[in-house]
């Protein structure tokens, strides 16, 4: 058990570092890569964060529920996101809108 | 900055134990991937029983920003020795981006180039790993009442948000979001992955068809 974790941690590591070190190991051959890639690189952060955060505030407990306290905050949060551009701020009103609907709803 | 990643830091350290794991796993995680998304969506597989190749492939996705972030940077630091890239890169994260991008853009360049990147992405380590080990000891002592659960998620929220800026990146992002609500009950997080990838067809796709060239 004890291994599993961490060779997952080692691993996660590794492929960490692999993401982030490749653009500055080659920044010197970067001309390489034709403007196809470098837009399909740009998709990355957009597709790859709305497939992580999506999922758990429409279907919180695995069925689509119209009015849950998740669905309720993860508006508030994303009009806080909007608005604000700070990471801590959304995190704070997510979090105290979602135990508040809870609160209510729940 | 500090005052964003230090509770962050705290909240991984307290999913760790949640999820039943120790200070020591907990800052091992925060050395070696030193970034809290994937932090956070390891500790939820691994607490899962998911197979170890989706953990990895996982976190490769959710850090694969990072290659954006360091495709955008590389150009300031092309003319720098290569250990000194290859350290700069560890360093890497959000904040050290969002902070170092803006100085590299400005007209006047920047005389210690490194020495500022260096500056920005090192000076968040040391807190962060600490605010890792105290979350971690001090899980247990929090009230349950917390919805910390809902932490990770509004995290990824957070920076979606400023991601989509385009056409294509809103393409991307809605389908991505759909196809990995639809593909929930797929096992571990094979809907997420097949939804990024699927994501990020589509907006690639999308700005393909568009007549002007990306902004």
């Amino acid at each position: 058990m004890t291994g599993r974790v961490w060779l997952a941690i080692v691993l996660s590591g590794a492929v960490t570092y692999a993401a982030r070190a490749t653009f500055f190991l080659f920044a010197d051959q970067l001309d390489r890569l034709g403007p196809e890639a470098r837009e399909a690189l740009r998709m990355i952060p957009a597709a790859a964060l709305a497939a992580l955060s999506v999922p758990a505030i429409l279907r919180p407990d695995g069925a689509v529920d119209r009015f849950s306290p998740e669905l309720l905050a993860g508006v508030v949060a994303a009009l806080a996101a909007w608005r604000w551009r700070r990471l801590m701020v959304t995190i704070l009103v997510g979090l105290v809108a979602v135990a508040g609907f809870r609160a209510l709803l729940g | 900055v500090l005052l964003g990643i230090l509770p962050f830091g705290l909240v991984v350290g307290v999913v760790a134990v949640d999820a039943g794991y120790g200070a020591l796993e907990a800052l091992g995680l925060s050395v070696a991937i030193f970034a809290g998304a994937s932090q956070l969506a390891a500790i939820d597989l691994l607490a899962r029983g998911a197979p170890l190749a989706v953990i990895v492939l996982t976190v490769f996705v959710i850090n694969l920003r990072f290659a954006m972030y360091s495709a955008s940077l590389a150009p300031h630091l092309a003319d720098l020795p290569r250990w000194q890239r290859a350290l700069g890169a560890y360093g890497l994260t959000d904040q050290a981006y969002a902070v170092s991008i803006v100085r590299f853009q400005e007209p006047a360049p920047l005389p210690y180039r490194f020495g500022y990147y260096l500056g920005a992405s090192l000076s968040l380590w040391l807190p962060w790993q600490l605010a890792t080990v105290v979350g971690a000891l001090l899980g247990d002592t929090l009230p349950d009442a917390l919805p910390l659960d809902f932490a990770v998620p509004l995290m990824f929220l957070a920076l979606l948000v400023p991601a989509v800026r385009d056409r294509p990146t809103v393409v991307a992002a809605l389908t991505s979001g759909t196809f990995a609500t639809v593909a929930y009950e797929l096992p571990w997080n094979v809907g997420m992955l097949l939804a990024a990838f699927v994501g990020i067809g589509a907006g690639w796709a999308t700005s393909r068809r568009l007549p002007r060239g990306p902004t």
